[in-house]
């Protein structure tokens, strides 16, 4: 055995692998983090929101000290059309308890602090080198392969992103298909606390989450969002790959377009866009899940598919945060039995099957096929934005309410509206 | 609506451009149906067609989200990596 082998080798420092770093040096396990960015978080993006329960466990109280933006304490939805929008407004002061907060973050900042963590519990976290591959004997994987040397390890955690190229190479990930992922691009714009402050009703510290279904993703399954940072909002669309023959306008022409409509315009007027990024989103849910354990190996985070797109809320960082968790469990239940084989890491997936983390993907796994409906993305928004402009538009004698809102239901059809309602209902 | 001009975004982000070193690389004669839906997907707009019809596409810019990986795959792609240690995008805020 080589001498400076490794108890684990974490591929990739976002939250996954960070998370599980940190729990497994706790530990007293000997733990290297490789990853590819000059930094933990330079690679890494998110639409902007952090639900706090999954990390909240590990460390209570955390957003006292993590670079936090904002606690979201303002939902909003939004139907909206070329030019009209209807939006439906929740707003509820930050919870007394921590666990039920969510909060906007950025991820090169976030991660950063994650990192911090890890390695003040005795990870080493060694970023600026790609892992190229990985030592396979007898089926068992033994180590990495990066910048031309091998480094050795009882076990390998892939927590190497959506494109796990690794997981792939192993074949425990199938390759993700257009079916199973959206594509995400956002904007990073800066402006004032005080003009978010008063552009979102918030106060300072606190903020505003605000999803957009209908123009920003064309009519197509997808959808626009903004979210509240300390100092900047980030403003993005999403929008499902397998529709991508069909649209007739670019993504980034759907982030220009979104950017510019009415009800968008104004949010951000004046404001400097200083980053602008891209990303792949893992929305199969269930249907995309890899083989989780192996021989000496456990997969987990974005790798993993974990992400959960309900409609109203979009998860997939308080899922990686979780199974890093898990993974992190495991590796310690091996190295106490002092069995790294597919069974002794096999309490991953028992750790994974009795969280909120496939008890939800398992909750919700109907609602990717239900989502993916052109209603949902143009009749719907059309139709809501119709009603509220007749509702509210007056220019001569007035008509029956019932009979301003007919026929939009009808554009629609009675019968679709009824399928949809009662499969939505079943779906979520 | 104004047209989209991806290269100006593309200027505030701050790159390592691994110059000579691709980490993408297309095939001699990509399938044009399919890769005119990375025309349309490409966060970065790296995908190109000029009006004479000539296809263009440089790696620089790449956010590396694999999205013309995912979706079309061999079809267009000879080679994608991630780019070597250190290249590529960095986000400052992410």
């Amino acid at each position: 055995m080589s001498e400076d082998k490794f108890d684990v080798i974490i591929v990739g420092a976002g939250l996954a692998g960070c998370t599980s770093a940190c729990l497994l040096a706790q530990a007293g396990l000997e733990t290297l983090v490789i990853e590819r960015g000059n930094f933990p978080g330079a690679k890494n993006m998110t639409g902007g929101r952090l639900y706090a329960h999954s990390i909240e466990r590990i460390f209570p109280n955390f957003a006292e000290e993590a670079p936090v933006e904002r606690c979201i304490v303002h939902e909003k939805i939004s139907f909206i059309d070329d030019t009209k929008s209807a939006t439906l407004d929740f707003a509820s002061p930050e919870s007394d308890d921590p666990a039920n907060r969510s909060y906007s973050v950025l991820r090169s900042r976030f991660d950063q602090w994650l990192a911090g963590k890890a390695e003040e519990a005795g990870a080493s976290i060694v970023p600026g080198i790609r892992v190229d591959d990985l030592i396979v004997r007898d089926g068992k994987v033994c180590g990495v392969v990066a910048g031309g040397e091998e480094m050795e390890a009882d076990v390998v955690i892939l927590a190497d992103g959506v494109n796990s190229i690794l997981g792939e190479k192993l074949g425990m990930v199938s390759k993700v298909t257009p079916h199973h992922c959206a594509v995400g691009v956002k904007e990073v714009i800066q402006l004032s606390k005080q003009q978010i402050n008063d552009r979102f009703g918030c106060s300072d510290k606190e903020g505003a989450a605000w999803l957009f279904a209908g123009m920003p993703s064309a009519g197509y399954m997808g959808g626009g969002f903004i979210y509240t940072n300390e100092d900047s909002i980030s403003l993005g669309v999403v929008f499902g790959l397998h529709n991508m023959a069909e649209v007739g306008k670019t993504v980034p022409q759907m982030l220009e377009d979104f950017k510019n409509h009415p009800t968008v315009k104004p949010l951000v007027e004046g404001g400097k866009t200083v980053e602008y990024s891209g990303h792949v989103v893992p929305e199969g849910g269930l249907s995309m899940l890899p083989k989780l354990v192996g021989d000496g190996v456990l997969i987990a985070g974005d790798a993993a598919g974990l992400c959960l797109n309900v409609g109203y809320t979009v998860r997939g960082m308080d899922l990686a945060i979780a199974s890093g968790e898990a993974a992190a469990k495991a590796v310690i239940a091996a190295k106490e039995a002092g069995d790294y084989s597919e069974k002794g890491l096999a309490s991953y997936k028992a750790e994974l099957d009795n969280s909120f983390v496939m008890k939800d993907l398992n909750l919700y796994k109907n609602l990717p096929g239900f989502l993916d409906n052109p209603r949902m993305f143009n009749d719907y928004p059309e139709m809501v934005t119709g009603i509220m402009s007749d509702l509210f538009t007056i220019n001569g004698p007035s008509v029956p309410l019932r009979k301003k809102v007919m026929p939009h239901l009808k554009k629609v059809g009675f019968l679709n509206l009824i399928k949809d309602g009662l499969k939505g209902a079943k779906a979520i | 609506m104004s047209t989209v001009n991806v290269d100006v975004k593309l200027g505030v982000n701050k790159f390592f451009v691994d110059e000579g070193n691709p980490h993408i690389e297309l095939v001699e004669n990509p399938d044009l149906a399919e890769f005119a839906k990375l025309e349309k997907a490409c966060p970065a707009g790296l995908y190109k067609r000029d009006e004479a019809g000539n296809i263009h596409f440089d790696c620089a810019g790449c956010l590396e989200c694999g999205t013309c990986r995912i979706l079309c795959g061999k079809t267009i792609l000879k080679k994608w990596e991630y780019p070597q240690g250190t290249m590529g995008v960095e986000y400052r805020f992410g």
